[in-house]
C-alpha cells in the first residue's frame, strides 16, 4: 500500500519534471518566443483560476461568478508589494499577502452570503466583485482608473511552472481528504450531509477561502508577467472567462479544467489573426459546445494513469479479439 | 432512563400544525415503532429530532452515558454529533460518489487531521485514512457491500441502497438511530432480510433505534413497543398487541365509518 | 428639500428604465430559471433600432419606439428558439453558460457592424425639450414625462396581459408548474416564446428611451444597466411581476440619491451592497415569500 503510494508520487513527479524540462528547452532554444511566453502564461494563470474556481463551484456546489474580484486582490496586492520592493523576495512576499489577502476577503464575503443557494449566490458574488472592482477604481493606492504600470516583472516559466503544478497539486490532495470529501458532500446533497455531521456552513467557507487564496496567487501571477493592472481587466467578464473554462472542462473535473483551459488559450491565439470576429467566434463556440455537450468535456471524470491502463488494456483486448 | 426524551413537541408552519404536544420516552436499547396514516407528521418528527426543523415549542432532551441534554433547536450536524443519526424516506445517498465515499464522508467527524495535513498528504493523513478506510469496510461488510465499495451509489439497486443508507447512519458512530421506512419498496424476502439486520445492528451497536414504517409485519414483529401518530398527535402507545386491538389506532387507519358498520 | 424632489423626479426617470429592463428579466426568471443575460444586449438593439429610425428614416419618438419594440420581441423569440430551446432539460449552469455566450455574441457582433464607438441619438425638437418648473428650482423635462408616462402606460398593458387573458394564465400556470400545465393542455413551448417576447418587447422601448434620455448609445450600454436591472428583479422579488416594478424605482431612487447626497464614484458599489444585504437578510426580496426545500 505504502508502496503503491510512492510508486504513484513518483510517476506524478517524473511526468511534471519532464512537462518543466521540455518547455524550458523549447525556450533556451528560442522555438517558444515571447509571444508564446505570454500565451503560455497566460495558460497557466487561467488553470489556477479554473482549478480553484472548480473547487469552489464543480466540486462544493457553490455557484459563484466573482472569480475575477479575488483575482484583482491578489494582483494589486502583489503588484504594489513588488513595486515598493523590487527584488524577488519582495515579489514572493507580494504573491504570498495577494493570495492571504484575497483569502481573508473571500472568508468575510464567504461567511453570511454563503447561506444562499444557487442563483441568488452568483449574484451575490457578482456584486461583491463588483464593488471589489470599485473600490479598486477609486483607491489612491491603486491609482484609480489609470492603473499600476510598470511593476517589474521576476516571473519566468519556472516560476509559474511551481505555482501552477503547486496549486493543482495541493487543491488534487485536498480533494482527495476527508475535508474535500466534506465539501464534495455538500454539493451532492446538502441535507443529508448535515444529518451525517458535516458543518455544511463551515466547508461552504473553507472552500470558498481556499479558492480565493489561489485565485489570489493567479492574479499575483498575473500582475508579475503583464506588469500593468487596472481595474477594468477585472470585471464581470473576467469572471465569466474563467467560468467558461470551468464549465466547458466539465463541472468537478480538474484534468478538464486543465485542458479547457489549453484549449481555449489556442482557440484565442487562432482567433487572433481576425481581431474583430474574435469574441464573435468566440461566443458562437461557447454556445454550440453548450448545445451539443452541456456536461463539459471531460463531465466530472478524470483522466489518469490507470485511465489509461483501461484503455490500452482495452485496445489490446480488442486487438486479440480481431486476431483470434 | 430514557435514552431520548421528547416532551410537549409542536411544529407549526405558518397556520398548519404539524405536530402538536407530541410525548416520547425511548428506553436504552429499545427499538421502538412510530406509525400513522400518510400525513400524520411521522417524518416531520424525524426532521424535528434531527434538527432539519426547529421546534415551535417542546424539549427534546438526549441523554448519552446518563448525561441528559437538551438537543432541540441545534444544527442537524451536532445533533448527529451528540449521537442521534438517521436515513431518509426517499433516499439521500450522495448520488455521484462510491459506496466507500458515501460511509467515508459520515465518519468526517471522527478525522483528526487538519487542513495542513490534508494539503500536504502528511503521515497523519495516511494513517488516519488507512484507519478510516478499514472501519468503513467492516460496516460495509455487514450490510454486504464490500464488493461494491467503487460502485457509484446510484448504480446500486434500490434495496442495496437502503441498505447503503444504514450503513452510512451507523459510520456517524450514533447511539440513537431514525429509520425512515427503511423496507419501502422491497419484496418479502428483502424486508426479512432487512429485519435480520436491524435486529443485528441493535445488538453489536447497542442502538436505541426509532422506526417508521408502513409495512405491519415488520412493525409488529421487531418493535417492542408503538407510538401511533394522527394529525400530528399521539393517539395511542403501548405493546405491537395492544396497538392491534386499540379502537382509535383501528378508527385512525380505516376512518371513522368502520366502528359503525 | 428643493433638490430632494429634483433628486426624487431624476430618480423616478431612472428607475423607469430600470423597471422595465427588470421586467423582462424576472419573466423569463419566472418561467424558465433562467437568468437571461441576453436581456440587456435586446435593450441595447432596441437603442441602436431606434436611433436607425430615427437618424436614417427621420421618424418622430413614437414610432421608433414601436418598431424597436417589435424588432426586439423578432430577436427574443429567435434567441429561445435557438439557444435556450435545445437546452431545456440540461443543468441550469449550462443554460447560463448559454445565455452569456449569447450576450457575448450580440455585443461584439453590434461591435462588429456598428463599430464600437459612442453615437448620439438626434436631438430632439419641438415641445420635447422644454420643461416643467414645480415651484422653485424643481424642474421636468418633457423627455423625463414622457419616459414616465411610457412606462406606465406600458406596465398597465403588461398587468392587463398577464391578469386578463388567456395567454398571460397559461404563463402564470406555466411558472407555477411546467409539466402539471402541459399535461392541461397547455403549449408550454408556445408560452416561453411569449414571455420572452413581451420581455423583449419592453427592454426594446427603454433601449430607445435611454437613447433619447443620454443622448449617447455604444454596443456595450447593456452590460451595467443590465446588471442594476436585474438587482432591482431580485431587490423586489425575482420572479414576481410587481417586484420588478417596485425593485425598479427602488434601485434608480437610490443610486440618484447617492449620486446626488453621497459620492458619485461610490453610487454603483452602493447598488450592489444593498443586493447583497438584501439577499441576505430577505433572500426572497422585497414582495417574495421564503421558501423551504421539502426533506
Amino acid at each position: 500500500m505504502k508502496n503503491a503510494l510512492k510508486k504513484g508520487w513518483l510517476k506524478k513527479l517524473l511526468a511534471l519534471a519532464a512537462t518543466y524540462g521540455v518547455v524550458q528547452l523549447l525556450i533556451s532554444v528560442g522555438i517558444v518566443n515571447d509571444y508564446l511566453q505570454a500565451t503560455l502564461a497566460t495558460i497557466c494563470i487561467n488553470m489556477v483560476l479554473a482549478v480553484s474556481l472548480n473547487l469552489i463551484t464543480g466540486f462544493t456546489g457553490q455557484f459563484s461568478l466573482g472569480h475575477a474580484g479575488f483575482m484583482s486582490i491578489g494582483a494589486y496586492v502583489c503588484g504594489i508589494i513588488t513595486l515598493g520592493n523590487p527584488t524577488l523576495p519582495g515579489f514572493l512576499l507580494g504573491v504570498l499577502a495577494g493570495a492571504v489577502v484575497a483569502a481573508v476577503v473571500g472568508c468575510l464575503v464567504g461567511l453570511p452570503t454563503l447561506r444562499l443557494r444557487g442563483d441568488y449566490l452568483a449574484i451575490a458574488t457578482l456584486g461583491m466583485s463588483e464593488i471589489i472592482r470599485i473600490v479598486f477604481l477609486n483607491l489612491e493606492v491603486t491609482n484609480g482608473a489609470a492603473g499600476l504600470n510598470g511593476i517589474p516583472q521576476f516571473i519566468n516559466w519556472t516560476w509559474l511552472f511551481i505555482f501552477t503544478a503547486g496549486t493543482i497539486l495541493l487543491i488534487v490532495n485536498f480533494l482527495h481528504s476527508s475535508h474535500g470529501r466534506a465539501c464534495i458532500s455538500i454539493r451532492e446533497d446538502e441535507i443529508a450531509a448535515e444529518a451525517m455531521g458535516i458543518n455544511t456552513t463551515k466547508y461552504k467557507v473553507i472552500s470558498f477561502t481556499i479558492g480565493a487564496f489561489f485565485a489570489g496567487v493567479a492574479g499575483a501571477m498575473y500582475a508579475s508577467y503583464f506588469y500593468f493592472l487596472k481595474p477594468d481587466l477585472f470585471g464581470f467578464l473576467k469572471s465569466v472567462d474563467i467560468l467558461v473554462i470551468v464549465v466547458l472542462g466539465g463541472m468537478g473535473s480538474i484534468s478538464g479544467s486543465i485542458i479547457a483551459a489549453v484549449l481555449l488559450a489556442l482557440i484565442s491565439t487562432v482567433l487572433q489573426s481576425f481581431p474583430e470576429l474574435r469574441m464573435v467566434i468566440y461566443s458562437l463556440v461557447l454556445v454550440v459546445i453548450m448545445i451539443f455537450r452541456p456536461q463539459g468535456l471531460m463531465g466530472s471524470r478524470e483522466i489518469s494513469l490507470s485511465l489509461f491502463k483501461k484503455w490500452s488494456e482495452g485496445l489490446r483486448g480488442r486487438k486479440q479479439k480481431e486476431v483470434a | 432512563m430514557s435514552i431520548l426524551s421528547v416532551q410537549k413537541l409542536t411544529k407549526s408552519f405558518g397556520g398548519l400544525t404539524a405536530v402538536s404536544n407530541v410525548n416520547l420516552e425511548l428506553q436504552e436499547g429499545e427499538l421502538v415503532g412510530l406509525i400513522g396514516p400518510n400525513g400524520a407528521g411521522k417524518t416531520t418528527v424525524f426532521n424535528l429530532l434531527t434538527g432539519v426543523y426547529e421546534p415551535t415549542s417542546g424539549t427534546i432532551t438526549l441523554s448519552r452515558d446518563g448525561n441528559p441534554r437538551e438537543i432541540q433547536g441545534m444544527k442537524p450536524y451536532n445533533i448527529c454529533k451528540a449521537g442521534v443519526s438517521r436515513t431518509f424516506q426517499n433516499i439521500r445517498l450522495f448520488k455521484d460518489l462510491t459506496v466507500l465515499d458515501n460511509v467515508r464522508i459520515a465518519m468526517h467527524q471522527n478525522v483528526q487531521y487538519g487542513l495542513v495535513s490534508s494539503f500536504l498528504h502528511l503521515p497523519s493523513y495516511a494513517r488516519e485514512e488507512a484507519a478510516l478506510r478499514e472501519r468503513c469496510m467492516e460496516l460495509l461488510k455487514i450490510v454486504h457491500l464490500e464488493d461494491k465499495k467503487d460502485e457509484m451509489a446510484s448504480n446500486l439497486p434500490y434495496g442495496e441502497q437502503r441498505h447503503l443508507e444504514i450503513a452510512r447512519a451507523l459510520a456517524t458512530n450514533p447511539s440513537v438511530l431514525l429509520l425512515d421506512e427503511p423496507a419501502a419498496g422491497m419484496n418479502p424476502a428483502e424486508t426479512a432480510q432487512l429485519t435480520g439486520l436491524i435486529g443485528w445492528i441493535r445488538e453489536n451497536f447497542k442502538l436505541t433505534i426509532l422506526l417508521i414504517e408502513h409495512d405491519m409485519s415488520l412493525v409488529m414483529k421487531i418493535c417492542e413497543r408503538i407510538y401511533v401518530l394522527d394529525y400530528g398527535m399521539i393517539i395511542a402507545s403501548g405493546t405491537p398487541a395492544e396497538i392491534k386491538s386499540n379502537k382509535k389506532v383501528i378508527e385512525a387507519y380505516l376512518g371513522e365509518d368502520v366502528s359503525d358498520a | 428639500m428643493e433638490q430632494f424632489f429634483q433628486q426624487l423626479i431624476n430618480g423616478l426617470s431612472l428607475g423607469s428604465i430600470y423597471a422595465l429592463i427588470a421586467l423582462g428579466y424576472t419573466m423569463v426568471y419566472g418561467i424558465i430559471k433562467l437568468i437571461n443575460f441576453a436581456h440587456c444586449d435586446v435593450y441595447m438593439i432596441g437603442a441602436y433600432v431606434g436611433y436607425a429610425c430615427m437618424t436614417y428614416f427621420h421618424l418622430g419618438l413614437l414610432p421608433s419606439l414601436l418598431i424597436a419594440m417589435a424588432a426586439c420581441t423578432l430577436l427574443g423569440i429567435a434567441i429561445e428558439k435557438i439557444a435556450y430551446k435545445p437546452l431545456r432539460n440540461a443543468t441550469r449552469i449550462a443554460v447560463l453558460i448559454t445565455a452569456l455566450g449569447v450576450s457575448m455574441f450580440l455585443e461584439y457582433g453590434t461591435m462588429f457592424f456598428v463599430k464600437a464607438e459612442v453615437r448620439a441619438y438626434p436631438a430632439m425638437t419641438g415641445w420635447m425639450t422644454q420643461s416643467i418648473q414645480l415651484g422653485s428650482g424643481i424642474s421636468v423635462s418633457m423627455l423625463q414625462v414622457v419616459i414616465m408616462a411610457v412606462t406606465v402606460a406600458l406596465m398597465i398593458l403588461l398587468q392587463f396581459i398577464v391578469k386578463r387573458t388567456r395567454v398571460g394564465k397559461a404563463m402564470r400556470a406555466v411558472s407555477l408548474d411546467k409539466d402539471a400545465a402541459e399535461l392541461m393542455g397547455i403549449n408550454v413551448n408556445s408560452t416561453i416564446s411569449f414571455t420572452f417576447a413581451l420581455g423583449s418587447a419592453l427592454a426594446g422601448a427603454a433601449g430607445v428611451l435611454v437613447g433619447v434620455y443620454y443622448n449617447s448609445i455604444n454596443p456595450l450600454m447593456g452590460v451595467l444597466p443590465g446588471l442594476k436591472a436585474f438587482v432591482a428583479a431580485v431587490f423586489g422579488g425575482i420572479g414576481l411581476i410587481p417586484g420588478a416594478m417596485v425593485g425598479g424605482y427602488a434601485i434608480g431612487m437610490i443610486e440618484t440619491m447617492v449620486d446626488g447626497y453621497g459620492n458619485s464614484l461610490y453610487k454603483d458599489a452602493v447598488v450592489f451592497a444593498i443586493l447583497i444585504l438584501i439577499l441576505i437578510v430577505k433572500p426572497a426580496g422585497l414582495l417574495g415569500k421564503n421558501t423551504r426545500e421539502k426533506v
